[in-house]
């Protein structure tokens, strides 16, 4: 209180440790921790005993769900870092693990799923939990060109950040909604409904038995949903149709280059309860090939803007589909208007099928 | 000058307002947790007690036996709650749907938001969580706590709710996580009368606004964060708590261009607070930072060896003005050509200060996919001074911004869909304001250019056969 809006510098003493120091000298001790963002009361006052033995009484969240505690010596740094580590579930997982500063992957961004939600085309904590597992290493480091940003939304609403992350993970329906036409008339305001498709699908119908309802276009339908939200008499989730789309290149700061908008580079991995094997590996794989490649300070985004995303697919071993390309109004801005490009694999596919080459 | 609430804040004491005795809380052992089976078979969930990471499982499974060992006389909802969500959870693995029934229209008295029904469409196999409400509860500024309040709010979730929460939801408010509708009456007047704390917004009007930490603990923060957002939140109490918008709206502030609270894709409004003058330099730090005395970027590279630091490589070259330069041993910033990106500042935090003529940049427009794509906001007030009461702010721009969407907005049309539908030019005649380069990107590049009538010489009133007297036909 004393030093509001008088900070000089700071400094990361470690991961998960940082140093405020005031204009008047005094010095402010942070100590990140992950949090799960969903969290009992058991784990609140958990957190409150935490705080009244070595911070007065204090905690904060982060704007990333994290959970921080302040302190004002390096010496109470120590036992509460020691303290903080080894706390953990009677199944072992950390209770509250250092890290999250600097250079690393941070907690990540994300939604209700099927806890909480009516349109999930997947779940949240699970992937959240399985993902943070897989990339806990760094979580607890600092050695990546630049701090990534994973972000996770269960459906296309992208309730948070999936938008606008290094990493975004994306639950995605794949079949139209199912036509409840015997209730729909009764419970839904069809001109809104109509209203809410993206594409016009949908259009104004009657059932044989006179009932007002919707009938909906399937070949012009990308089953984002947004007239399930409007109307509970179109349902569209699916066990087998739902998946996860992976984006990435996106960012909010205004450091070096431009905020951006995350790209999509995998259309579809299966939702695989609880673990997500399929989704973790492409996290990792994408991870690890930035963290090889990329120039210090490099956001993902930023690599793959100079090394062309072309590169990006081949060094991230990742295959390039048409679902990739943008279908949508103004998609020709996202074509490539130029001869410059790099021979890939992919190239000589196409040069090969027109029988450019043998 | 700290910042403090104009109103006193209710001093609130835990043990004057505590509902559960330390007995009581304590009322597990390790060994029991250990054992402890839910009601329900739970493979998959339990699978997610392993590994590094908090595990949400583990951490419901303890508040299940706390609750179950409490009893159903210390509970106003089923002690099983928690074992219930468990339960569908698990089944919504097995089925790879949701078993959350569409929608639900609760709420308190009053207010016409802030309370997000829900129920569970197999209200027979888990009865503890047929209705499963979350309430969104008004955070205090950067999420700062004192254990007094946060145990309180604990007591009266565990005793009245599910005990289950999120620290916090997107949007920056607590989420209380599953009750029932009787207990939101109750909850509310809780909050309100003994807790001194409102609820959040949800629906068709201005949601919660939220901000980065600012000048609690920031050397890089313009402008007083969290003060503006409290400000803010307060001033604008009616259009929170009660939809008259054409949809939703929000607000957000960033106390600098790095974005910590990620307004700039994250709200209609976004505030991000910049300087007009000139980076603050310490040579003798900048020297320091050649000479390897003082790690980059605060040490956040620390983990892998990217060599010494070399300030042409890592900073002159990185900037995207190129504005920077060294002579001798001085690093030089040709100011007026910077674009306050922070990325020097970021580099060398020691050795370089933004300004002190502070203020907001304005940007709007921000939203996610539906309906028309997801935008950024658009830079619309390069510079604004930011200080109490905020008049400049609140009469000039956000009221007359809200005007024209209140009126001209479609249902369910964002501010940004609006701005795409009538263009930037209604907006700045919207704000009264004379068109700038910084609006754009690039000027546009197809010259299908409006023009109005009265900016056009002789006007647009024509006579064919005039023209016809010059030109035969």
């Amino acid at each position: 209180q004393n030093n509001y809006g008088k900070w000089k510098y700071h400094e990361i003493l470690e991961p998960g440790i940082l140093v405020h120091v005031s204009e008047t000298g005094d010095k402010v001790f942070t100590v990140r921790v992950g949090g799960g963002r969903f969290m009992t009361v058991e784990h609140v006052r958990e957190m409150c005993e935490i705080a009244d033995k070595y911070c007065g009484g204090f905690v904060r969240f982060t704007t990333r769900n994290n959970i921080e505690f302040m302190v004002d010596s390096l010496d109470k740094v120590q036992t509460l870092k020691k303290d903080l580590m080894s706390r953990k579930f009677v199944s072992g997982s950390y209770k509250f693990p250092l890290g999250g500063t600097g250079a690393g992957v941070t907690n990540i961004v994300h939604t209700q799923g099927y806890l909480h939600c009516h349109t999930p085309a997947t779940d949240a904590s699970s992937m959240v939990k399985a993902v943070m597992d897989d990339l806990f290493d760094y979580f607890q480091s600092m050695k990546l060109p630049a701090q990534v940003r994973v972000s996770m939304a269960c459906c296309l609403n992208m309730c948070g950040a999936v938008h606008c992350s290094d990493i975004a993970l994306l639950g995605y329906h794949r079949k139209p909604p199912i036509v409840d036409a015997e209730v729909l008339a009764n419970v839904c305001e069809i001109p809104l409904v109509i209203a809410a498709c993206p594409t016009a699908a949908i259009s104004p119908t009657k059932t044989e038995d006179g009932k007002k309802a919707v009938k909906i276009k399937e070949e012009r339908c990308m089953f984002c949903g947004n007239c399930y939200t409007m109307c509970m008499a179109l349902p569209l989730s699916d066990g087998q149709g739902d998946c996860v789309t992976i984006m990435a290149g996106g960012k909010v700061s205004n450091r070096i280059s431009p905020p951006k908008f995350s790209k999509v580079v995998i259309p579809a991995l299966p939702n695989n309860f609880p673990r997500f094997p399929e989704v973790c590996n492409s996290v990792k794989q994408i991870v690890e090939a930035y963290a090889k490649d990329a120039n210090k300070y490099e956001r993902i985004g930023d690599w793959a803007e100079r090394i062309g995303w072309e590169r990006f697919f081949d060094k991230c071993g990742i295959p390039f589909t048409e679902h990739l390309i943008d279908d949508y109004r103004l998609q020709y801005d996202t074509y490539r208007t130029s001869t410059q490009f790099k021979y890939t694999d992919a190239s000589w596919a196409v040069s090969k099928a027109v029988g450019g080459i043998d | 000058m700290a910042f403090e609430p104009k109103q006193p804040q209710k001093e609130l004491k835990y043990e004057e307002l505590r509902v559960y005795s330390d007995a009581e809380l304590k009322n597990y052992t390790e060994e029991e947790l250990k054992n402890f089976k839910i009601k329900h078979k739970i493979p998959m969930c339990e699978d997610l007690e392993t590994g590094p990471w908090p595990s949400f499982v583990a951490d419901t499974k303890r508040n299940a036996l706390h609750r179950r060992k409490l009893g159903q006389g210390k509970l106003l909802i089923e002690q099983d709650v928690a074992e219930d969500l468990l339960g569908q959870l698990e089944r919504s693995f097995e089925d790879g749907e949701t078993h959350w029934k569409h929608g639900g229209i609760v709420g308190v008295f009053g207010y016409g938001g802030g309370v997000i029904g829900r129920y569970s469409d197999l209200q027979e196999e888990f009865p503890s969580i047929a209705h499963f409400h979350t309430m969104r509860v008004n955070q205090p500024a950067s999420k700062f706590y004192n254990s007094d309040y946060l145990r309180t709010l604990c007591d009266l979730w565990e005793y009245r709710g599910s005990g289950l929460m999120n620290f916090h939801g997107s949007t920056g408010d607590i989420i209380f996580l599953g009750t029932f509708t009787e207990q939101l009456e109750p909850i509310f007047y809780e909050l309100t009368h003994v807790l001194d704390q409102d609820l959040g917004g949800s629906g068709s009007n201005l949601r919660t606004p939220s901000c980065c930490i600012g000048k609690a603990r920031c050397e890089y923060a313009c402008v007083d964060t969290q003060e503006l957002c409290y400000e803010m939140t307060n001033n604008y109490q009616d259009e929170l708590h009660r939809p008259a918008f054409p949809y939703k709206f929000k607000f957000k502030f960033d106390g600098c261009p790095n974005c910590c609270v990620a307004s700039i894709a994250r709200s209609d409004m976004s505030f991000i607070g910049t300087w007009r003058d000139n980076i603050r330099i310490d040579q003798k730090a900048v020297q320091a930072y050649v000479a390897g005395e003082i790690k980059p970027n605060a040490g956040a590279h620390s983990g892998k060896d990217w060599g010494k630091f070399d300030i042409q490589k890592e900073v002159i070259g990185l900037c995207p003005t190129q504005c920077m330069w060294m002579e001798g041993k001085s690093l030089k910033i040709d100011d007026k050509e910077c674009t306050r990106c922070m990325h020097c500042i970021n580099v060398m935090p020691q050795a370089l200060r933004p300004g002190t003529d502070t203020g907001v940049s304005i940007l709007l427009g921000a939203k996610a996919p539906i309906l028309e794509g997801a935008q950024m906001a658009l830079l619309t007030i390069p510079f604004m001074k930011a200080e109490p009461p905020y008049d400049n702010i609140k009469e000039n721009v956000i009221e007359p911004v809200w005007e024209w969407w209140m009126e001209e907005g479609k249902n369910r049309e964002r501010l940004g869909e609006l701005i795409q539908r009538q263009g930037i030019r209604k907006l700045m005649e919207i704000l009264k304001v004379p068109a700038m380069p910084q609006f754009v990107k690039e000027p546009r590049s197809n010259p299908y250019i409006f023009w109005k009538e009265e900016d056009v010489p002789g006007g647009w009133k024509r006579d064919i056969n005039d023209y016809r007297s010059r030109h035969k036909r």
